[in-house]
């Protein structure tokens, strides 16, 4: 049991952080700070640079492109890129359909997509939920019948809806879940499918959430014809990429480096945010409790997180322990949140989406900016990837046996 | 003891909650509130001519309806339930409060304005740098002959840019936290010298930015006595906290019914959500916080009339349970609806945006629960 960075670890480290620093793209980091949207290209860029250095998917094996880093290493990397505000390498890709390549892929398929998702070439999107199939995901509708095309080539004809398909405006492919046999018992009948997104038939329509965004889409497949070697995995076996997809979906969501680099931007703020008693907010009582209880659950997360991690390297995938992660991950995040509106004080109020940047820039502190809208957007964490109770459940079912 | 409301003030609840069935639904609430001007004023012409709601509030003699508290407070809730933008607690409360007390004639003939519907007012009371004080101000106030010449900075002044009028404090005296030397000014927003600018809220209303560079005012402009308007400042704004609790339980009623509703006819695992145990349950924490809400807004407007120190005790003990009600509630209405209660298109999460900045209006729930401290436990330590 010990903590201690060694000296190669601290090398590391001084290794990452420079790099950060003399490689990611200004530009990218002053659009940041703007409460507009990121382009495709925007978020491709810092991938694309860590990709010509190696280090894009440093969790994948060495054979496909990991960094073959030790745990420690990986906890480095992300602490330096959360304390450097870089933007997040999009998980679709890289650490939610990877991971089922390499487990259930086919070596053709794992040549053919894996290079171009650690290169940032295809944007992948998923095709999981379904308006009528949310926490039940496998009551999934969306239908694939096996039909010869007139190419005499084996295709599925997919036909259904998928919904919540985040940046989807923005994906080349997106990995779906469809039923291929509607009589058995709904998880027996499923089916992974990877669709090229310019196929005839995908029609990807907006949903604007609360806080006046556009993130997530409803995706609408029309007579899609998907080549029969597009399925990873056998057919009506995709419940078991889907499960194992939606664990590593949930080790992600933990986000501890992100969350203690917001922690110590929310303690930077309330340094300088009036109280009522015109001393700093961090010197009111009530506030500096909030902070400080805060910063222990996000400890206590932390370690849990290094236990899981530690499980992993001594071979022990990520189990249904994840479900903890993922709760705690997400409470600490909303909360960050919270605490993050409740310090900007009047000036959470101005919703400045829309309002041209030079005049946005004279209303209130900059750092107050858009925080009403980060706390609405952050309530989806409790949703999505599996909602709180669903991860409840799951650890009442497989961890406690009840 | 009773708390049933009169035929009146129930006939009254009836003619708002029926207009605002045929003219504020969500689509058209929305659409408004897209609008350049983010508003209807027809709406606020009809709150004063067809329903008279305007006055609803004021003396007789002043050519109000003679109501008070309690009859703001019906209207209040009815507009939390439509999420009513128009800016009636700035107007009617606060303005019509402050000017009720001013007693001259300039300030009667405002009331009239407010109660016939041409006067709007905007209540221009926090600073940058001074977050809930009411007394922390740097804008000041110079005699200038008979009159005063006004100079700072107001920040996020709801309904500013619709209002007609701006009223504002300002220091004629004292330093820059004291409560002597507090003074409130009604400020025509035509006055040369006020530079505003105008942006929306996240809640679906519009706001501004105050400048005021040497505006020159008349005599009467100012609300009161010069320097001492500070007991009378606390206690309008304490009567516009119980406004806002009023709307609040309006607000948390329809986030309360809407999630019920939703979870009945949402189907999962082959049943309605609202079947499942842990879901009930959160229903019914959320009806408890309802419920808590009510009663503390009902106390809240029972006591308004009370001497100061026990007024502020019980507008801040209202606060603080709303407070934690708009964000438990608000939250959880979203967790319930899952996705579809993180989409614009759906009434819900306007509900939970209105509750949220709520939380925050005229001092969060701290601020309230540490003016409570002071007031209740502080003095008997």
């Amino acid at each position: 049991m010990d903590l201690d960075f060694s000296p190669q670890d601290v090398a590391f480290r001084e290794e990452v952080r420079t790099f950060i620093a003399e490689n990611y793209p200004p530009e990218l980091r002053e659009k940041q700070k703007s409460e507009d949207a990121l382009s495709k290209e925007d978020y491709f860029s810092w991938h694309r640079i860590l990709a010509k250095k190696g280090w894009a998917t440093p969790s994948w094996p060495v054979e496909w492109g990991g960094t073959g880093w030790t745990p420690t290493q990986k906890y480095i990397w992300s602490e330096e890129q959360a304390f450097a505000d870089t933007i997040a390498i999009l998980p679709f890709g890289v650490s939610m359909l990877a991971p089922v390549l390499w487990t259930f892929g086919t070596q053709e398929q794992k040549e053919r997509f894996l290079p171009r998702i650690r290169d940032a070439i295809d944007w992948w999107c998923q095709g999981y939920s379904e308006p009528g199939a949310g926490s039940d995901l496998a009551s999934l509708k969306t239908r694939a019948e096996r039909i010869t095309g007139d190419d005499g080539k084996e295709y599925y004809l997919v036909n259904g809806q998928k919904t919540w398909t985040t940046l989807g405006q923005f994906a080349d492919w997106g990995f779906f879940l469809v039923r291929t046999d509607p009589n058995v018992k709904p998880q027996a009948g499923i089916s992974f499918l990877l669709i090229d997104m310019k196929t005839p038939g995908i029609t990807v329509r907006p949903i604007i959430t609360l806080e006046g965004g556009h993130e997530v889409n409803d995706v609408f497949l029309d007579n899609v014809k998907v080549p029969v070697e597009n399925r990873v995995f056998h057919e009506n076996q995709g419940w078991t990429c889907a499960k194992a997809l939606l664990q590593h979906e949930r080790s992600g969501i933990a986000g501890v480096a992100r969350s203690k680099r917001n922690l110590e931007r929310l303690r930077e703020v309330s340094r300088t945010e009036p109280s009522d008693d015109a001393g700093p907010l961090l010197a009111d009582p009530f506030f500096k409790r909030k902070v400080a209880e805060l910063e222990i659950d996000l400890t206590a997360l932390e370690f849990t997180e290094l236990r899981t991690l530690a499980g992993e390297s001594s071979g022990k995938g990520p189990g249904p322990e994840s479900s903890i992660l993922k709760i705690k991950g997400t409470e600490i995040q909303q909360r960050l949140t919270e605490l993050a509106l409740e310090a900007a004080g009047h000036y959470g109020a101005p919703y400045l989406r829309d309002v041209p940047h030079n005049l946005a820039a004279t209303i209130g502190p900059e750092e107050a900016h858009g925080v009403a809208g980060v706390y609405f957007n952050t309530r989806k964490t409790s949703i999505y990837g599996g909602s709180n109770e669903i991860q409840r459940n799951i650890i009442a079912k497989l961890v406690l046996g009840l | 003891m009773d708390f049933s409301f009169t035929e009146e003030q129930g006939l009254l609840r009836d003619s708002v909650a029926a207009y605002l069935a045929d003219h504020y639904d969500f689509d058209k609430r929305r659409a408004a509130v897209k609008s350049a001007d983010g508003w209807r004023p027809e709406v606020w012409k009809a709150f004063a001519e067809d329903l008279g709601i305007l006055g609803a509030s004021f003396p007789e003699e002043l050519g109000g309806l003679g109501g008070g508290p309690t009859e703001t407070m019906v209207v209040m809730e009815e507009f939390g339930r439509a999420l009513v933008v128009e800016p009636y607690i700035s107007t009617v409360v606060v303005g019509g409060g402050l000017l009720r007390h001013a007693g001259t004639d300039a300030a009667k003939e405002l009331i009239g304005g407010i109660i016939g519907g041409d006067v709007l007012t905007a209540f221009a009371w926090a600073e940058p740098q001074g977050r809930y004080s009411l007394f922390d101000l740097k804008t000041t106030a110079r005699k200038d002959g008979a009159g005063w010449v006004l100079n700072g900075q107001k920040a996020v002044v709801v309904g500013a840019p619709w209002a007609t009028h701006l009223i504002v404090t300002a220091r004629t005296g004292g330093a820059q936290r004291d409560a002597q030397g507090v003074s409130v000014f009604v400020v025509p927003k035509s006055a040369s010298g006020i530079v505003m600018r105008d942006y929306p809220t996240v809640d679906g209303r519009r706001a501004s930015e105050v400048s005021f560079e040497n505006v020159r005012l008349g005599p009467e402009a100012l609300v009161g006595e010069a320097g001492a308007a500070a007991p009378l400042l606390e206690q309008v704004v304490d009567e516009a906290i119980a406004a806002t609790c009023a709307e609040a339980c309006g607000v948390l009623h329809k986030l309360h019914e809407g999630t019920l509703e939703y979870t009945k006819q949402r189907k999962q695992f082959g049943q309605p959500i609202a079947a499942f145990q842990v879901l009930q349950h959160r229903m019914v924490d959320m009806f408890i916080q309802v419920e808590q809400s009510v009663s503390m807004t009902y106390m809240a407007h029972i006591r308004v009339g009370e001497p100061a120190e026990e007024r502020a005790k019980a507008i801040s003990a209202a606060k603080v349970q709303i407070g934690r009600a708009c964000k438990f509630v608000g939250q959880n209405a979203i967790q319930l609806h899952g996705g579809m209660g993180m989409t614009d298109e759906m009434a819900i999460g306007h509900y939970f945006k209105r509750a949220t900045i709520i939380e925050g209006e005229f001092g969060s729930t701290d601020h309230h629960l540490r003016r409570y401290e002071r007031l209740s436990l502080d003095k008997a330590a």
